[in-house]
């Protein structure tokens, strides 16, 4: 039984426009997915369908000039963000064409001219880095905010503990935005925390933490929002706590035994595309006929990508053998 | 000022590597708002002026926005330095003890390290990390010389400057720099103190009072001579310096050559010094097993083979932490006599 969620104080072309950035990262990891088992695309995927919601409210709140930090898991924040589905995939293929010239790949997908730094895949990492986003903001009273996302996982470790105190007593304009899916790999959240909640930590340091439900795009984006303005006002950092699900495993070839299919159908349940789609036709603000067209439009674009990624030149070989350096000091082929 | 400045001027404004490296950094921050200090106990008013007083001064002058002290979070300083290195800024971090830089080796070797080239060339790094070395009775934990960690890392430079002249053109080369560069300052070296230790040579040198640039990449001849080179840094350099003196008399010519930059190494310098003598020996205070002293004999062995008369010699710390006694720490770090019997050594090959 599908739940609704509050669509009252959207109009229906924003609403839209959410559901359309939300089904682009669904249809993006379904497609790419499938590209990977075709053995098109090297190296491994870590997937975001069921998540798309944190994404997509968290960066819709956002100023042009915000930057965002990402994880292991970056396709869904990379979208979310603005970097182009064509740029994307070519990453994603190894192309010259991708948005870090096939030298990030999935797991350090990132395109500083939309305001993203390749993401970071070491777990926390995104943490630590950060407070240096939100420092330079601060110092360069420029108004622009960092966002970093990360998992339960990373609360676990020490960059966590150090990154947040720092930028709450520095009272650095940060929104952090846990994407809570229950699980860091296979370990379940509770094997790892006797509190129950990520945002049970954060009274800690001082901040405030905000528990939201990570599968409404709406609740997200007015939770992001909300602690936008603290941070740009001074006011230091926010965590909110996004109580999420990853429909897929942890990552390819992942076959999910640590958990159960009763668990994912109630999670599956709760899916925020259906749900957003549910909620406007339920309301009379749309009709099916509206959301076919969006997924038809979307799959344009996505077959563009794979074709324009397919046709796409391979970085040359000496390509590897830059960009270490600023200032180039040789590659140790140094005769 | 220019990229040359000379260092055989002979005008007597002399200062120590500590008043060197603080003259360095006012005079970038006075020239670029971009910089700033951040680390533990450096502007606390009544407190220390950062690890062994570099800093003194400095928060009065430039205040505390951009001398901003941070908790015991070695994670959070390199993590704010890169994040803010990203952004546009030029940090200016600190370790107090560089043996606190394995607390951050994510943030240097995954994060500052990597993210130029994982951006496609898009983004830069452009920090100075500052790490202070050395053995000083003060054991397992506080006396480390973990340079050669770091030339491993491609995306990261590393120096080590030995006296004042070079240590403020090094630093101002290193802040105007975009990329991530470590700067190892031994501990015993920074002021009047070190004299003794480094055999009575006076560690202060001459430092014109305008900006230059050391630039990184490049070493320095500090004594000529045409039987064997001995390339070495820090204390360990005033030791070869003062063996080179003592084999002097015995008609052995040492030529000493303090590389500066160790990634990368100056290796035009080295060869050809080595292609004149035909003899090579290295000298580290860090322990001798994958020291950056195994790497230069690597190259140097891959470059200058038919020039070498004897094998390359390195002389480092043994392989060993680092115990406190005195007479067990001077057992451990290579003092003047083991270096002068080497050199002899090899010299008789």
């Amino acid at each position: 039984m599908t739940e609704r969620i509050n669509v009252d104080d959207v109009t229906t072309e924003r609403a839209l426009d959410l559901y359309r950035e939300m089904l682009r990262i669904r249809r993006f990891e379904d497609r790419v997915y499938q590209l990977f088992l075709q053995g098109e695309l090297p190296g491994t995927l870590h997937q975001y369908q069921g998540q798309e919601a944190v994404a997509v409210g968290a960066c819709q709140a956002l100023n042009d000039g915000d930057w965002i930090t990402s994880t292991h898991r970056p396709h869904g924040h990379a979208l979310a963000k603005g970097v182009t589905v064509r740029s994307a995939m070519a990453e994603l293929y190894g192309k010259a064409t991708g948005c870090c010239g096939g030298k990030g790949g999935s797991m350090h997908l990132g395109d500083p001219d939309v305001g993203m730094i390749p993401a970071i895949a070491i777990v926390a990492g995104g943490v630590s880095v950060v407070s240096g986003m939100g420092l330079a903001f601060k110092m360069q009273r420029n108004g622009h905010v960092a966002l970093c996302f990360f998992g339960d996982g990373a609360s676990n470790e020490g960059a966590f503990h150090e990154g947040l105190n720092f930028a709450a007593v520095q009272k650095l304009p940060i929104v952090y935005v846990c994407e809570n899916n229950m699980y860091g790999a296979s370990t379940p959240f509770t094997a790892t925390s006797l509190v129950p909640n990520v945002a049970d930590r954060v009274a800690g340091y001082g901040i405030p933490a905000v528990i939201v439900d990570g599968m409404d795009v709406l609740a997200i984006h007015d939770a992001v929002s909300e602690a936008r303005q603290r941070a740009a006002a001074g006011d230091g950092p926010t965590l909110i706590e996004a109580k999420t699900y990853r429909f897929a495993g942890h990552s390819r070839g992942d076959a999910r035994g640590y958990r159960s299919r009763d668990e994912e159908a109630e999670w599956k349940e709760k899916d925020p595309l259906v749900r957003l789609e549910y909620s406007l036709l339920n309301a009379g603000r749309a009709q099916e006929s509206t959301f076919a067209r969006i997924l038809d439009e979307v799959n344009t674009e996505l077959e563009d990508a794979v074709e324009f990624s397919r046709q796409s030149p391979d970085p040359r070989p000496e390509d590897a053998l830059t960009d270490a350096y600023a200032t180039p000091i040789g590659t140790g082929t140094h005769s | 000022m220019n990229n040359n400045a000379s260092p055989t001027n002979t005008d007597e404004r002399r200062l120590t590597i500590a008043e060197a490296l603080r003259e360095a950094i006012a005079q970038e921050m006075e020239r670029d708002p971009r910089v700033f200090l951040i680390g533990e106990d450096i502007g606390i008013p009544g407190g220390f002026g950062g690890a062994f007083g570099v800093y003194l001064g400095l928060p009065e002058k430039f205040g505390h926005e951009r001398i901003i002290d941070t908790p015991i979070s070695e994670k959070a300083i390199a993590g704010a330095a890169v994040g803010a290195a990203l952004m546009g800024m030029r940090p200016i971090p600190d370790m107090q003890y560089s043996d606190f830089l394995f607390e951050c080796m994510d943030e240097l070797v995954n994060q500052a390290a990597k993210m130029r080239y994982m951006s496609g060339g898009k983004l830069s790094v452009p920090l100075v990390m500052r790490c202070p070395v050395g053995t000083a009775n003060r054991g397992a934990q506080h006396g480390q010389c973990p340079e050669s960690y770091f030339i491993h890392v491609p995306g990261i430079k590393v120096v080590a400057p030995s006296d004042a002249y070079v240590a403020k053109g090094i630093m101002t080369a290193a802040i105007r720099d975009d990329d991530p560069v470590l700067v190892f300052e031994h501990k015993l070296l920074y002021g009047s103190k070190g004299r003794e230790q480094a055999g009575g040579l006076d560690l202060t040198a001459h430092v014109p009072e305008g900006d230059y640039v050391f630039p990184i990449g490049r070493g320095l001849i500090k004594r000529e001579g045409h039987h064997v080179t001995v390339v070495a840094t820090h204390l360990t350099l005033y030791r070869c310096l003062a063996a080179a003196a003592e084999l002097a008399l015995e008609g052995i010519e040492v030529e000493v050559i303090d590389p500066v930059s160790l990634q990368p190494f100056d290796t035009d310098l080295i060869f050809s010094s080595v292609e004149k003598t035909g003899r090579l020996l290295i000298a580290h205070e860090d322990t001798l097993t994958g020291g950056w002293g195994a790497e230069l004999a690597a190259r140097v062995a891959d470059d200058c083979v038919y020039s070498l008369e004897a094998p390359i010699k390195r002389v480092a710390a043994h392989d060993v932490p680092l115990p406190v006694a005195p007479i067990l720490e001077q057992t451990v770090v290579p003092s003047q006599e083991r270096i002068t019997r080497e050199i002899r050594a090899l010299c008789a090959m």
